[in-house]
This record gives C-alpha cells, structure tokens and sequence, in this order.
C-alpha cells in the first residue's frame, strides 16, 4: 500500500465512522456541554449581579439608616429645645401672672385698706360726734338738740381737729 | 535522600544488566544474524494492514486477524477473516499480492488468471484501530455531557473538569476568535475534529494493542478531514468571499487579460485544505518512523559487538523517550493546529463587506 494514495476502504470507514461520531457528539455531546457551561457563567453572572444589588442595598439601607438617625437626631434637638423654650416661656407667663395677680391683690388690699380706714374713720367720727356731743351735753350740763346747725358747726371743727391731727 | 541515590544506582545496574544480557542472547539465539530490514519495519507499522500484528513469542505470530469484506465482480460480495489468506494462503481465488501495482492489498485472480483487484472495504488495521478511537472518543465526551445533565449548574472537577478547560479553550479562544460572530453552526464540528485527531494522536502514540495504529499519519483519514473543513468553508462561504476570489481587490491588469489572481486565489482554495491534510499526515507519520527507526537502531547494532550496541542501547531508549515526549507535544499541537487553521479559513469565508 503506497504512503500516499486514498485506499478506498479506509475511506469508506473513515467516512462512516468520522458521521456517525460527529452525529452523535453534534447532537448530544458538545452542544449539551457548551450549553450547559454557559448556563453556569449565566448563573453565576447573575449571582454576581444580584450580591451586587443587594450589596449596593445594603449600603442604600444602611445611609438610610443613618440618614434617619440624624433626622431623628435633629428632631429631638428641634423638640427638646421647643420643650425648653416653652418652659421658659410658661415660667415666665406664671411669673408675669403671679406678679400680676400680686399687684392685683396688693391693689385690692390697699384698696380694701383705704375703704376700711375711711370707713373706721367715719365710725370713729360719728363716735367722735356722738362722743363730743355727749360731752359737750354733759359740759353744757344741758340738753342741746342735735340740730343740723350744730352738726354743721361739730364737723368743722372735727375737720379742723383730724386736720392737725394727721 | 541516601535511599533514592541507591534506588537510582541499583536502576542503572539493572539497565546496564539487561543491555549486556540481551544482546547476549541474540548472539546465542541465531548463529548467523538475520539481516535487518528497516524500511520494511517501519513501513509495515505506518502503513494500513489486514491483520493487526500485536507480538511475536517464540517463533509464533500473535495477531488479531480482522474481518475482509471485498466486492469482486465475478462472485459478489466476500466477507471472511484476513487469517484465512495468511502468509500468502488462498481462499476463493483472493491472495494478497507480494508485488506488482496493487503490493500489499487482496486480489483476486479471475477466471482468465488476471490478477484484478476487487472493491475493498475490508477493515483493516487502521479502520479498526479507528472504530476503536471512535469509541472511547464517543464514551468521554457523552461521559462528560451526562455529568453535566446530572450536575446542572455545578463545576466539574477531575477528568471532566480537564475536558471543559480543554473544550473551553477551544471553544474561546479558538473557534470563537478564529470565525467571530457567526461562529455557533461550525462549533460542534470543530471541535469533533479537535478531539478526534487528538484521540487518535494520543492512541497511535500508545505502543501495546489495542494502540500504536498510524490512524492520522495516515492519508485517507486526514483527506477525509480536510475534504470536510473544505466543505464547512466554501459550502458556507458569503458573496465577499467569492468576490475576493474571482474578482480580488488588485490593479486591474492582474486579472483582466490574463486572471492571474483570480487564478491563484482560485487555486488557494484547494491549497488550503491540501495543507492542512499533509500537515497532519506528515507530522504523526514522522514522528512514529522516527520511534520505531530508533527502536531499530537498538536491533540493527545487535551484530556490531557487545559495546557498540550496549551504548547504542542506552542512546535509543533515551532518544525514544525523548521522542515520545515530543510526540506527545506533537499530538496535541497538531490536533490545535488543525482546528485553529481549519476556524480561520472559516471565518475567512465569512467576511462581510
């Protein structure tokens, strides 16, 4: 058999054998592995990509968090200082009452002060009147009607007397 | 370390033990040394033959004889075992011929005492040695496939994970880069040829049966390879691609009067495919000559005397290991080569404007 000249035979099992193998490896060999192989980079690209995302969530959560904290943070300062403002203002609003209801009373006191006094006044004068009249009814040793004349005179005199009394 | 220095020693002394005896007992064995044919060794081993020659033990031939199927025109279709026309017998006028056009093959002498040669589908070694590649070649790869059925989405590990980097490779860095885009349809039967030539690259290299036939040192199996990567490149070739051909993109006076490029891009066509097939062919067929002509060398200077050929010992065992490190590489860059070539003139013939 010469090196280089085709035997017919060979050929015929080289052409049936190399179909039939290619067949079959074509059918059910290669593509089911390539196809599987790429299935698995998919899904691990796809895993990657979704550890990604929730990765990037993860910190999109996480800044959240911290963004709420401080906003919570900045809200309680906000209301604490409002707390502390309208202590102050209601304790200064009490205080402005108290001083005012003070000096309402005071008012009132001296008020009700005067009125005692001019009426214990009036008392002690009609008192004095009486007194005076009785002593003067007893001075006189005689009975002097209590005329308005006389009244009139006792008053002015009284005035004079409480006059440089006071 | 001491202990490994002595096993090394001892290993030597046993080499050098067997260097001395064997050629010993050759000269003892035959009194007049028989004449060493080289070339008929070699070329017996990487040409096709009807039986399988495994050993000789004792005188006695140890081979597998293989079925022969011949078509004459007198008798019709024969079908018998090649032991049946061993050492020159004849059965139903079929012999196989010792000289002449058709040396080596079965003949038929017809009726009028010619010797005409019958159509010959007999399966010899090569076609035997090739069905048996094509089986394992078909378990490993469906193997593969079924693991990767049974185990979706997992990573294979072992031999199968071996296989995936090496259809990976081909498959990414080959076939994807070679074509481009319309890579898909040609995937699967590149890279059936990639493991076919490597599996029998790899087998041939085997020396004990059922290994060591010269499958693709063999013409007929690498025209049969070629023949189809020019098929899967002209069959699918675009209009540019014929373009370029018939009407190449060169000064006009180059293809006008005479079609000189149009001539050799023409021709290129076929030069292509030629090439890829006596690539493969000369590369696994040298390197097997090689092996067996420095196995050769150990018998051929058997009658040199006891130095002579104990030393020539030592050089062809170390040659041929050599060698078949080399072959191993060869193997497996020739099954490359062959599938990178074969991607490119693919994806040539699918270039678009």
């Amino acid at each position: 058999m010469s090196l280089l000249t085709p035997d017919i035979g060979l050929l015929f099992w080289m052409i049936l054998s190399f179909g039939i193998v290619f067949a079959i490896l074509s059918k059910y060999g290669f593509p089911v592995i390539i196809k599987a192989i790429e299935q698995r980079k998919e899904y691990i690209d796809q895993s990657l990509e979704a550890a990604r995302q929730a990765n990037d969530q993860l910190a999109g959560i996480q800044a959240e968090g911290e963004k709420m904290l401080t906003q919570a943070r900045e809200r309680q300062n906000i209301i604490l200082k409002e707390a502390l403002a309208e202590k102050e203002r209601i304790i200064s609003e009490a205080r402005q009452k108290a001083s005012a209801e003070t000096l309402l009373q005071q008012e009132e006191a001296t008020r009700r002060i005067r009125e005692e006094k001019d009426k214990a006044i009036r008392e002690v004068r009609s008192e004095i009147a009486d007194l005076s009249v009785a002593i003067a009814e007893k001075v006189m040793n005689e009975k002097i009607s209590r005329t308005d004349e006389q009244e009139k005179i006792i008053n002015g005199l009284l005035d004079k007397v409480s006059f440089s009394k006071s | 370390m001491n202990r490994i220095q002595n096993k090394y020693l001892l290993g030597v002394i046993f080499l050098l033990f067997i260097c001395i005896s064997m050629p010993a007992k050759a000269s003892v064995a035959g009194d007049e040394p028989e004449k060493i044919n080289v070339q008929e060794i070699v070329f017996s081993h990487i040409q096709d033959a009807y039986t399988w020659h495994i050993a000789e033990w004792d005188g006695r031939e140890i081979s597998l004889p293989l079925p022969i199927l011949v078509r004459s025109e007198a008798r019709g279709w024969d079908l018998f075992l090649s032991s049946q026309l061993h050492h020159g017998k004849i059965y139903h006028n079929y012999y196989i011929a010792e000289e002449g056009d058709y040396a080596g093959k079965v003949v038929e002498r017809n009726s009028s005492g010619e010797e005409v040669k019958p159509l010959d589908l007999s399966l010899t070694k090569n076609a035997a040695g090739l069905l048996f590649s094509c089986c394992i070649l078909l378990f490993i790869v469906l193997r593969t496939a079924r693991w990767y059925k049974k185990h979706p989405g997992k990573a294979p590990g072992g031999f199968t994970g071996l296989m995936e980097m090496v259809i990976l490779f081909i498959h990414e860095k080959v076939i994807k880069e070679g074509i481009g885009k319309e890579y898909r349809p040609f995937s699967s039967y590149l890279l059936t040829v990639f493991f076919f030539i490597l599996i029998n690259n790899l087998i041939g290299l085997i020396p004990i049966f059922p290994g060591g036939a010269n499958i693709t040192g063999n013409i007929t199996i690498t025209a049969v390879l070629a023949l189809c990567t020019f098929l899967a490149v002209n069959l699918f070739a675009t209009k540019e691609y014929w373009k370029e051909i018939f009407w190449p993109n060169t000064p006009i006076f180059l293809k006008l009067p005479l079609p000189i490029m149009p001539f050799v891009e023409f021709f290129g066509v076929f030069t292509k495919p030629f090439a890829l097939m006596i690539r493969l062919f000369a590369n696994i067929m040298a390197g097997h000559t090689i092996i067996l002509a420095l196995t050769c060398l150990i018998f051929i200077t058997a009658s040199m005397g006891l130095i002579i050929n104990s030393t020539m010992i030592v050089v062809s065992v170390l040659f041929t290991i050599f060698m078949n490190c080399l072959e191993l590489l060869v193997a497996c860059l020739q099954a490359y080569i062959f599938t990178l070539l074969s991607a490119n003139y693919i994806g040539m013939a699918k270039i678009r404007e």
